[in-house]
């Protein structure tokens, strides 16, 4: 698909996904398991579609779900799919507690509940031209898959894409088999590292930060995703900082409690942003007075 | 091939040296290659030496009865590699391997000991930058400590 | 406004509360119970707190006889008409789980009551419209909320009584009621008289107004009134200096009056219970034994409890420093950022409900007066 014009990325629009959501925010609905992959030890790929036939609701890079396990509750969870690809909704989940344990555990046949799209996006759109930094960390690979999908997609209207991972360990990479595709793809610069590795891995080892340094990419004309946990990102910021790009071109997806995901339970604020609509996707510049502040 | 004089200017370490002790630490150094799997310190050993990284990539290790080797960090091109050189009790404190075939330039860091004895000014400036540099190590190894990727205990 | 202003006659109020009951309203009222004005169910004038006042300050509320009986002679009690309007607790949906693992969820039926507002002090109507902003006017509004606001009547009464804590003045939310009433009422005692000064403020509300007895307001009937509101406007219990009070909270994040404030804090949530734009909420999923039915409740919560900001195995705000902060912060601060209008109307009731009397306006004060640069 080509690229998508800022009109045509208006987060409201493709956020009301269904005649029903508009009438009943809070109401899932009931969507059916296609597909469940193991990736790590404690995290799964789901694919999901609408049980009633009706096509999936489209979403723009970065935007989340609320998914509904059966009687045990509802949890925010990146899409990590093909925001151009019509269909089913990848959902990259790990079981930290009850509600995505019982997500992790859906076979496929089973139904889950869903609540969606919801959320800012990552700006590929006024991306062209520019040098596109990706640097996630953990389980934040997953949110930030559909904006390095998209940007694949659409190569040649940038100026470069650099892709840097960070994880615990080898065995905690996620998307192992698809990195080792990325790695040999002539459109992108990955670099990957790990906090800790026994004999054997050939990679880096070191946080992800040490690989900002030597990155190949123009400050002056680079826009930075980043995502992953708060420490990370926060340490990840300032070192693209240091490297000259500019704080309205970082980026960082947060992470807050979430009940309702339409502004009006009040868990998710950060500041004056709402994680579930100003966010999770924000520039630095525009919560930068807020994101060094302890325990806001 | 480049003189270590010139190499030297442009590791980040060294830039700015004034051209005298730049060529007295390049005095001290020689080129060698590392092959694969081929240590360039061992813990315990007397630390007598550092490296230049100029090619590949090196690992520093340290090994845990039960768990093999962890490698806890690794370097690259125009990294320095060791510091205890510098600082009682000169003794390396973990494993440098190279991961692949490395170029190193191996600097006799007694030899420069002593001269940093005789010469205050350039101990001062050796001790600085390398201080900067375990700094640098300090702050990576912290966040490693955080284990921020690791599972959310349940509070 | 519509119309001019007219009186109606102690008694009247009878008449107005009949002629809502004609057209199909629960009317909601303010009454005696437990030693507080609380708001319930009235069928008429004798369920009004006559010659009842309060006597309000920080962590203090009783209850006192007044000379007179005025029927409307005090502020606010605990409770807010939040309390109908954004309902404590509810079921939102429920779900059904058939064998073959198939799921079907069911929007749960809701068929409030149309209510009738009586008794509506202007702050209140500025906190009904600031939790239209959040729960109505959004990209999602709550139909829940919506059911219930859209045709409430709202009976307003201008105070001539100013609360212990009072500062509406200082918010811009009162004492007289501007706008957002079908009717508005300003009372009047005299020795020899009891009436109401009373102007429609819709075209429901003249309508209604034209089916009761009623005179036209003369001259001195209208400087009573006006006297009535100036008193209370005069007499405010608390002030707040809310000269960019947003940036001067947003400068002050890491200032040593929040932890002085939260040794005092209990974070019992008092202050976000009875406030009355707080609209905080939980959900809870819960299922039958047999895993065959499930639900969906929302009940109010409060930002002062640790799992309001849980996430990945911990609390975002853990210490009660940053809860206390938080609450404030949203209050005066952030709100303006995210809903254009302040989130606090002064109408005092987080003063007064307090165990320990923590003062807003004083901890802006403080704030304030030793401002970080």
């Amino acid at each position: 698909m080509a690229n998508r014009s800022p009109a045509e990325t208006d987060p409201t629009a493709s956020a009301v996904a269904s005649p029903g959501a508009a009438r009943a925010p809070m109401t899932p609905r009931p969507f059916r398991v296609l597909a469940r992959r193991q990736e790590t030890a404690d995290t799964w790929t789901l694919t999901l579609e609408p049980a009633d036939g009706a096509p999936a609701p489209r979403f723009e890079p970065g935007q989340f779900n609320m998914l509904y396990a059966f009687g045990v509750g509802e949890a925010p969870i990146s899409i990590s799919g093909d925001p151009d690809a019509d269909g089913p909704l990848e959902h990259t989940v790990r079981a930290v507690g009850p509600v995505s344990t019982a997500i992790c555990r859906a076979e496929p046949g089973t139904e889950l509940g869903l609540r969606g799209p919801f959320g800012s996006s990552w700006p590929l759109a006024a991306a062209a031209g520019r040098h596109v930094v990706i640097v996630a960390g953990g389980l934040g690979l997953a949110p930030v898959r559909p904006a390095l999908l998209a940007a694949l997609a659409r190569r040649e209207s940038l100026a470069g894409l650099v892709l840097l991972c960070g994880g615990r360990s080898p065995g905690e990479l996620l998307y192992a088999d698809q990195m080792v595709g990325w790695g040999q793809d002539p459109r992108l610069e990955l670099g990957v590292t790990v906090d800790a590795a026994e004999r054997g891995w050939s990679g880096h080892v070191g946080v992800v930060t040490t690989l900002i340094g030597a990155a190949p990419f123009d400050p002056a004309r680079a826009v930075a995703f980043v995502v992953g946990p708060e420490v990370m990102m926060r340490f990840t910021a300032q070192a693209l900082l240091d490297r000259g790009i500019d704080p309205a071109d970082i980026h960082l997806s947060l992470e807050r409690n979430m009940k309702c995901a339409v502004t009006q339970c009040g868990r998710c604020q950060f500041g004056p942003t709402f994680a579930c609509r100003e966010g999770p996707v924000m520039s630095l510049a525009a919560i930068g007075r807020f994101f060094g502040v302890r325990e806001l | 091939m480049r003189s270590i004089e010139d190499l030297l200017q442009e590791i980040p370490t060294f830039a700015g040296l004034e051209p005298q002790w730049l060529e007295l630490i390049a005095g001290c150094g020689l080129n060698r290659t590392f092959a694969p799997g081929e240590h360039l310190a061992r813990e315990g050993d007397p630390a007598d030496t550092f490296f230049v990284i100029r090619h590949g990539r090196v690992a520093l290790e340290i090994g845990a009865p039960g768990a093999g080797d962890l490698m806890i960090e690794t370097l690259g091109e125009g990294a320095v590699v060791g510091w205890s050189w510098l600082f009682p009790p000169h003794r390396w404190s973990f494993d440098a391997r190279a991961v692949e075939q490395v170029r190193a330039i191996v600097f006799d860091g007694a030899c420069l000991r002593g001269k940093c004895d005789d010469d205050k000014g350039l101990g001062y400036e050796l001790m600085r930058r390398f201080a900067a540099v375990m700094l640098d190590r300090l702050q990576a190894t912290r966040l490693q400590l955080l284990d921020v990727y690791g599972k959310p205990v349940a509070g | 406004m519509s119309g001019a202003a007219v009186t109606i006659e102690r008694d009247g109020l009878d008449d107005l509360i009949a002629a809502l009951k004609r057209r199909g309203f629960e009317t909601i009222g303010p009454t005696v119970r437990d030693g507080a004005i609380v708001y319930a169910e009235i069928d008429g004038v004798g369920d009004l707190p006559a010659g009842w006042t309060d006597e309000q300050d920080g962590g203090h509320y009783r209850l006192r006889r007044r000379e007179d009986e005025a029927l409307f002679g005090y502020a606010v009690g605990p409770q807010s008409w939040k309390r109908w309007l954004h309902p404590p607790e509810l079921t939102l949906w429920r779900a059904g789980r058939a064998v073959d693992g198939g799921l079907e969820i069911e929007t749960e039926p809701d068929d409030p009551p149309s209510y009738a507002f009586l008794g509506v002090r202007s702050c209140e109507l500025h906190a009904i419209a600031i939790q239209d902003q959040v729960l109505k006017d959004g990209a999602y509004p709550d139909p829940f909320y919506s059911a219930r606001r859209e045709g409430a009547f709202l009976v307003a009464v201008n105070c001539t009584v100013a609360g212990g804590t009072c500062f509406c003045v200082s918010m811009e939310t009162g004492p007289r009621a501007e706008a957002g009433f079908d009717l508005a009422l300003t009372e009047v005692v005299e020795p020899e008289r009891h009436y109401f000064v009373c102007e429609a403020g819709s075209e429901r509300g003249a309508e209604l107004l034209a089916e009761l007895p009623r005179a036209g307001a003369g001259d001195a009937e209208l400087a009573a009134a006006a006297a009535g509101v100036a008193a209370a406007a005069a007499d405010q219990g608390r002030q707040m200096d809310t000269e960019g009070i947003k940036e001067l909270l947003y400068d002050n994040l890491e200032h040593p009056r929040w932890d002085e404030v939260s040794e005092r804090c209990l974070t019992c949530g008092n202050c976000t219970m009875v406030c009355p734009t707080c609209f905080c909420t939980t959900v809870e999923d819960g299922s039958d034994l047999a895993g065959e039915s499930a639900e969906r409740t929302r009940r109010w919560d409060s930002c002062f409890t640790l799992d309001f900001s849980y996430v990945h195995g911990g609390s975002v705000r853990s210490s009660a420093r940053s809860r206390y902060r938080q609450w404030m912060t949203h209050k005066l601060a952030t709100w303006i950022d995210q809903f254009g209008t302040s989130g606090c109307v002064g109408c005092g009731r987080c003063i007064t409900w307090c165990p320990v009397a923590i003062d807003i306006t004083e901890e802006v004060a403080a704030i304030r007066a030793d401002a970080l640069d």
